[in-house]
């Protein structure tokens, strides 16, 4: 795909061709800075950008922007992650120009989990936008360097855009279409739900590149590693949008208790090494929730290491 | 229709209890349909009081009446003559019922009985759901006549989220996913393709947003 429009790092090594890789790590619920350093320290090597959530599950943290900045001062490459269930469309714009400032490259447009399953469950929503016009605001600012209102930005902000994606949620008819209304919008880069159902993330693969998507927008496969059979029921049976197949909840059974980690790992690296080999991903989005210090290792053990140096 | 749901009887009892002579004042139209405000509910509502404040040895007048509108000051008119003989009025009519009546009867209480809960249908005897927002730019002409903004639990004009699973919405299994049901129905259109037309920003200045809002019909005024 052509020259990079941003000066992204992730940006640049996808365009250069090279397999990207990313992860993410969740803010504190308290305001010590070190509790999100120290997990970027731990994946800093081995991975390209990395994502901070936006109050994921709804739960009041340290917010993304702030986290963003002690990244930006490490000298790393954060992807800020953004939804638009708690700010409106002023506090939005605003946001990305304060990211923008501290030279921020990378933004994740999300609609983001309803409050109810967070700690504010009697909190108002504000969805004055949806994921896909945030992606065109945040598009807007940059490409024609104006505010939605329609006044010029002095210095727009550069951001490489980017979405979720999920290839497993119902209808299972309009997840391409869908993706196809994300790039319409603007999007740059996708980064997939957990992908544990491979055979179904493949056919959805082919149908995007059937009509060109992955052409269009670089994807980034999304993986979670399963810390034991529990989680993996758990994510089966509670977490909405999650398609965790039997087969992979049995293999994990399979194993006594103190080696299911391992086995996680495992069926991490192997899906890692099976979706290399699936034309149109463009890289991995590896989601070790609590477990940054795994990173490395599936990084490494899936011959993503070193990562090139943009 | 406007859905109303009862308030809970020891509220209704907490709003009136320093009063000594009041009117439950239904009303015919919305409340009534949805079982919460109407001539039978005041009925109810009166004889729970007159028991409660009759073992609380108080002396209590509660007297009963249901217009046929409370929105509307023709019908409001028709308590004039009697408004004068109560301490205060426990209005079971809709939110927009007891505002008007407290502004028709300006130096007289009035409480309300009922819980404003939407704009909704009955589905069947006993269920209501909600179905409109009131957005005032209706969007349903897009959406295969299925309103994301009052049955999406994120509004969201480009769904669906990433949480709807089985044709149901993240926030619970008893709920359809609005977007699971646009798709749906726009697939027995034969109108698919129209998923893919990006719904541009909206302007919520004419919601609730944009301040209280009015209509005014200069055709129709006298
Ligand atoms: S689009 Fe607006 S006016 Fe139309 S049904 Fe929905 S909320 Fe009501
Ligand atoms: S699951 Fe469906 S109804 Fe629920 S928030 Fe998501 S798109 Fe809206």
């Amino acid at each position: 795909m052509s020259e990079a429009k941003t000066p992204s790092k992730l940006e640049k090594i996808l365009r250069a061709g090279h397999l990207g890789v990313t992860s993410e790590c969740g803010p504190p619920r308290g305001t010590d800075p070190d509790a999100i350093k120290k997990k970027a320290e731990l994946i800093k090597d081995h991975v390209d950008a990395i994502n901070i959530t936006d109050n994921q599950t709804s739960m009041t943290r340290l917010c993304s922007l702030a986290s963003c900045i002690h990244l930006k001062l490490m000298g790393l490459e954060p992807i800020l992650q953004m939804v638009t269930r708690d700010r409106n469309r002023i506090a939005l714009q605003s946001d990305i120009l304060g990211a923008a400032s501290f030279d921020i490259h990378n933004m994740l447009c999300l609609t983001g989990d309803h409050q109810s399953f967070g700690d504010c469950k009697q909190g108002q929503n504000v969805h004055d936008l949806d994921s896909m016009q945030l992606i065109q605001t945040v598009r807007h600012m940059r490409d024609e360097g104006k505010f939605l209102g329609g006044d010029d930005i002095k210095r727009p902000p550069n951001m490489f855009v980017g979405a979720a994606a999920n290839p497993f949620a119902d209808p299972f008819e309009i997840r391409v279409p869908r993706l196809a209304k994300k790039i319409a919008a603007g999007v740059e880069f996708i980064q997939t739900q957990c992908i544990y159902n491979l055979e179904k993330f493949e056919e959805w693969m082919r149908l995007a590149r059937e009509r060109g998507l992955t052409e269009k927008v670089f994807i980034l496969a999304g993986l979670t590693p399963m810390k034991s059979a529990g989680m993996a029921k758990y994510m089966k049976n509670r977490v909405p949008g999650m398609d965790v197949p039997d087969e992979l909840v049995k293999r994990l059974a399979g194993v006594p208790k103190e080696k299911q980690a391992q086995e996680g790992i495992d069926i991490c690296v192997e899906s890692i090494q099976r979706l290399k080999e699936m034309e149109g991903v463009k890289g991995f989005h590896i989601m070790a929730i609590e477990w940054e210090e795994k990173v490395p290792e599936i990084v490494e053990r899936t011959g993503l290491h070193p990562r090139p140096k943009n | 229709m406007i859905v109303a749901d009862k308030k809970p009887i020891e509220e209704i009892i907490e709003e009136v209890k320093d009063h000594d002579k009041i009117l439950i004042l239904g009303c015919n139209e919305c409340v009534t349909v949805c079982e919460a405000g109407g001539k039978k509910e005041v009925g109810v509502l009166a004889s729970a009081l007159r028991i409660y404040f009759l073992n609380q040895g108080k002396e209590m007048k509660i007297d009963e009446r249901t217009l046929e509108r409370q929105c509307d000051q023709e019908y409001l008119d028709e308590i004039r003559d009697v408004a004068d003989d109560y301490d205060a009025i426990l209005s079971l009519a809709c939110g927009v019922g007891v505002q008007f009546t407290a502004e028709q009867y300006f130096s007289r209480p009035v409480y309300p009985g009922v819980n404003t809960c939407f704009l909704g249908a009955t589905e069947e005897r006993g269920l209501w759901t909600e179905r409109c927002q009131a957005c005032g730019q209706c969007v349903l002409a897009s959406t295969g006549g299925i309103c994301p903004i009052s049955r999406c639990a994120k509004r969201i004009l480009n769904g669906p989220c990433g949480g709807s699973s089985n044709g149901k919405c993240e926030i619970s299994k008893e709920l359809t996913c609005a977007w699971h049901l646009i798709v749906e129905r726009l697939k027995s259109l034969d109108r698919l393709d129209d998923y893919e037309k990006l719904f541009p920003i909206k302007d919520w200045s004419t919601d609730r947003a944009g301040g209280p809002r009015k209509v005014v019909r200069e055709d129709v005024q006298l």
